[in-house]
C-alpha cells in the first residue's frame, strides 16, 4: 500500500524538495530584504532595527550617488547590449560558412564565457595598465596617443564595455549560429532567382527569421549585463571617483562596507524591480514579433 | 573562381583570423606574463622573446596557500554541484513527465533575480547561526546558482527521452520511482555531464556569494585572487601566475567537453 501511495504522488515528491530548497533560499531572502528595506539598522547587536517607514527610499531618490549609479547602470548595460548583438550577429554569419579551421574557432570562442571572470578581470586590468599595458603598446605602434583606460573617469565604463564585449559576444554568437543553421534553403534559393544580392538577402531572409534568435539572445544577455559585478569589482571597484559604480556595485558597498543595511535593501529592491521591469518589456517585445508569424 | 570572388574570400578569411586573434589574445598576454618577471613586464622591449622564469608558479603556491584554496574550490564546487543534482535531477523530471512547467518558472525565476538580492538576508542568517566562514554556507549559496541550470537542462533532456522507454520499464513491473532509478536516469548521462559541468563551472567562477560568505578557513580561488592585488606594489608576474591557475582547470573542461558545454550555454536560448 505505501508504494502505491508513494507512486501515485511521486511528481510531488520528487518537485518537493527542490522547491523547498528554492522557497527556503530564495522567497525567504527576498521578503527579508523588502522587510528591512523599511527599518534602519546596521547589522549591530545592541541597537535593533528601527522602523523609519518609506525613509530609505526617500533618502535614495534624493541621493546624487544613487542617480549616479541608475545612470552608470543603464549606460553600461545598453551599450554593451547593443555592440554585443550587433558584433555576435555579425561574426555568426561570418562564421556560418565551412572553412578549415573552423572548430578551433569555436573553441576559442567558448574559452573568455567559461574563464573565471574574476581572474580575466585581473587580466584585462594588465592591459589596460597606462605605462606597461598592451591597450597603450598597441595604439602607439599605429601612432596613436596612449589612453588612461580604467584610470580614467571618461573612459573607465567604455573600457569595461570592451571587456564585458570580449567576455559575452561568443554567447550571442554560438546561440545565432545555432538559429542560422535551422533557417532552411529555399528563400535563399528564390532569392537567387531573382538575383538578390548579398546584403539584400541578409536583410530581407536572414535578419526577419532570424529575429525571434537574436531576442531570445539579447534577454538572455540583458538579465546579466544589468547584474555585471565580477569584472567592475575586479578591476575598479567602482571608482575612479565612482565613475564605474553602478547599482549593483552601490548596493554591495552600502550593503557590506557601510553597513547601512535599510538603505541597501530599499536599493537592492528598486534595483530588483529596474531588472524584473526591462526584462518583462523583452518578453513583450518578443510575444509581439511571434505575433507577426501567426 | 573568379578576380572577385578570390579577393572576398581572402578578406573574410582575414577578417576571422582578427576576431580569432582578439578573442585569443588575453589568454595569451596572461600566459606570457605568468612566465616574465616584474622588470620584464615593466620594459616594453621583451614583450614576445624572454627569458621565462617559473619563478611567479613558486611564489604563488610557495608564500601563499594556494593549494589550500583550491582545494576549497574543489569542495564548494563538487559539493554544490552533487547536491544540486540531487534535487534537481527528480523535480525536472517530474516536471518534464507530468507537465509542471509553472513550477519550472518558478525555479526559472532564480536566474533573474540579482544574487546581491540574496546575499544581505544570507549574511545576517549565516552569521546569527555561526555558519558564516562554514564550506556548508557556501555549498547552499553555490546550489541556488547551480540548481535551476541543472533544472532547466535536464527538462528539456528528459522530454526529448521517448515515452516507450519508460512504459517498457513499468510492464516489466517496475513502479514509477524504480522507472526513475533504474531505466531513466542510466540512460541520462549526456544530460547529466553537461549540467554538472556548468554548475561546477559557475560555482568555480563564483565571486559575490563566496567574498561575502567565506572566510580564512574556506576562501576559495576568486577570493584570494582578488585578495592578492590589496597589496601595496601589484606583483603583476604572480597575478598572472594565479590568474592562469584559476583559469586552467575550466578552460581544460571546456575544451575536453566543448560539445556538452555549447549544449548546455544555448540551451537556454534554443528552448526559449
Amino acid at each position: 500500500m505505501p508504494y502505491k501511495w508513494f507512486d501515485r504522488n511521486l511528481k510531488w515528491i520528487y518537485v518537493l524538495p527542490a522547491v523547498a530548497f528554492v522557497l527556503i533560499m530564495m522567497l525567504f531572502p527576498i521578503l527579508y530584504t523588502v522587510r528591512i528595506s523599511f527599518f534602519e539598522w546596521s547589522m549591530s547587536a545592541i541597537t535593533p532595527p528601527k522602523w523609519v517607514g518609506l525613509d530609505n527610499y526617500l533618502s535614495l531618490l534624493r541621493d546624487e550617488r544613487f542617480w549616479r549609479a541608475t545612470r552608470s547602470t543603464l549606460y553600461f548595460t545598453v551599450v554593451a547590449l547593443v555592440i554585443e548583438v550587433v558584433l555576435g550577429v555579425a561574426i555568426a554569419v561570418l562564421l556560418s560558412r565551412e572553412f578549415r579551421g573552423k572548430n578551433l574557432v569555436k573553441t576559442v570562442f567558448l574559452l573568455p564565457m567559461v574563464a573565471t571572470p574574476v581572474a580575466m578581470g585581473l587580466v584585462w586590468l594588465l592591459i589596460y595598465e597606462p605605462t606597461i599595458g598592451a591597450a597603450n603598446l598597441l595604439l602607439e605602434s599605429i601612432g596613436l596617443k596612449p589612453l588612461l583606460w580604467l584610470a580614467s573617469p571618461v573612459q573607465a565604463i567604455p573600457s569595461l564595455i570592451v571587456v564585458d564585449v570580449w567576455q559575452w559576444t561568443p554567447m550571442i554568437a554560438l546561440i545565432v549560429m545555432a538559429g542560422l543553421a535551422t533557417i532552411p534553403s529555399e528563400p535563399y534559393e528564390a532569392a537567387d532567382v531573382d538575383g538578390a544580392g548579398r546584403w539584400r538577402k541578409f536583410t530581407a531572409i536572414t535578419l526577419p527569421l532570424l529575429k525571434p534568435t537574436i531576442l531570445v539572445a539579447a534577454m538572455l544577455r540583458l538579465i546579466d549585463v544589468l547584474k555585471t559585478f565580477d569584472i567592475i569589482y575586479a578591476t575598479t571597484q567602482g571608482g575612479p571617483n565612482l565613475a564605474t559604480e553602478t547599482l549593483n556595485i552601490y548596493g554591495y558597498v552600502l550593503g557590506f562596507q557601510y553597513f547601512k543595511l535599510g538603505t541597501a535593501s530599499a536599493l537592492l529592491v528598486l534595483f530588483f524591480a529596474l531588472v524584473m521591469g526591462l526584462t518583462l518589456l523583452l518578453v513583450w517585445l518578443r510575444k509581439r514579433v511571434e505575433g507577426q508569424y501567426d | 573562381m573568379t578576380r572577385r570572388k578570390r579577393t572576398a574570400r581572402l578578406i573574410l578569411g582575414l577578417l576571422t583570423f582578427l576576431v580569432l586573434l582578439a578573442f585569443a589574445f588575453p589568454f595569451v598576454w596572461m600566459l606570457l606574463a605568468s612566465f616574465k618577471t616584474q622588470s620584464q613586464i615593466m620594459s616594453t622591449d621583451q614583450l614576445l622573446s624572454f627569458k621565462p622564469t617559473l619563478a611567479n608558479y613558486t611564489s604563488v603556491f610557495g608564500e601563499h596557500d594556494f593549494l589550500g584554496y583550491m582545494i576549497n574550490s574543489l569542495i564548494v564546487g563538487v559539493g554544490s554541484t552533487a547536491f544540486a543534482l540531487l534535487l534537481g535531477l527528480p523535480a525536472a523530471y517530474a516536471i518534464a513527465r507530468y507537465h509542471l512547467h509553472r513550477l519550472g518558472l518558478v525555479i526559472l525565476v532564480a536566474r533573474i533575480i540579482p544574487g546581491i538580492t540574496f546575499l544581505i538576508p544570507w549574511f545576517i542568517l549565516f552569521s546569527q547561526v555561526k555558519l558564516v566562514d562554514t564550506y556548508t554556507a557556501l555549498i547552499l549559496s553555490h546550489m541556488l546558482v547551480g540548481l535551476p541550470f541543472i533544472i532547466w537542462i535536464m527538462i528539456s533532456f528528459f522530454e526529448a527521452l521517448p515515452k516507450e522507454i519508460e512504459e517498457a520499464g513499468l510492464i516489466d513491473g517496475c513502479n514509477r520511482h524504480q522507472v526513475f532509478l533504474r531505466v531513466i536516469l542510466p540512460i541520462s548521462g549526456p544530460g547529466m555531464i553537461t549540467a554538472s559541468l556548468l554548475s561546477f563551472i559557475f560555482s568555480w567562477n563564483n565571486f559575490m556569494f563566496s567574498i561575502i560568505l567565506s572566510g580564512e578557513k574556506t576562501k576559495p580561488l576568486p577570493v584570494a585572487v582578488f585578495n592578492f592585488m590589496s597589496y601595496a606594489e601589484i606583483n603583476w608576474g604572480a597575478l598572472m601566475a594565479a590568474a592562469c591557475i584559476i583559469t586552467l582547470p575550466v578552460l581544460i573542461i571546456a575544451l575536453l567537453a566543448q560539445r556538452y558545454v555549447v549544449n548546455g550555454l544555448a540551451a537556454g536560448a534554443v528552448k526559449g
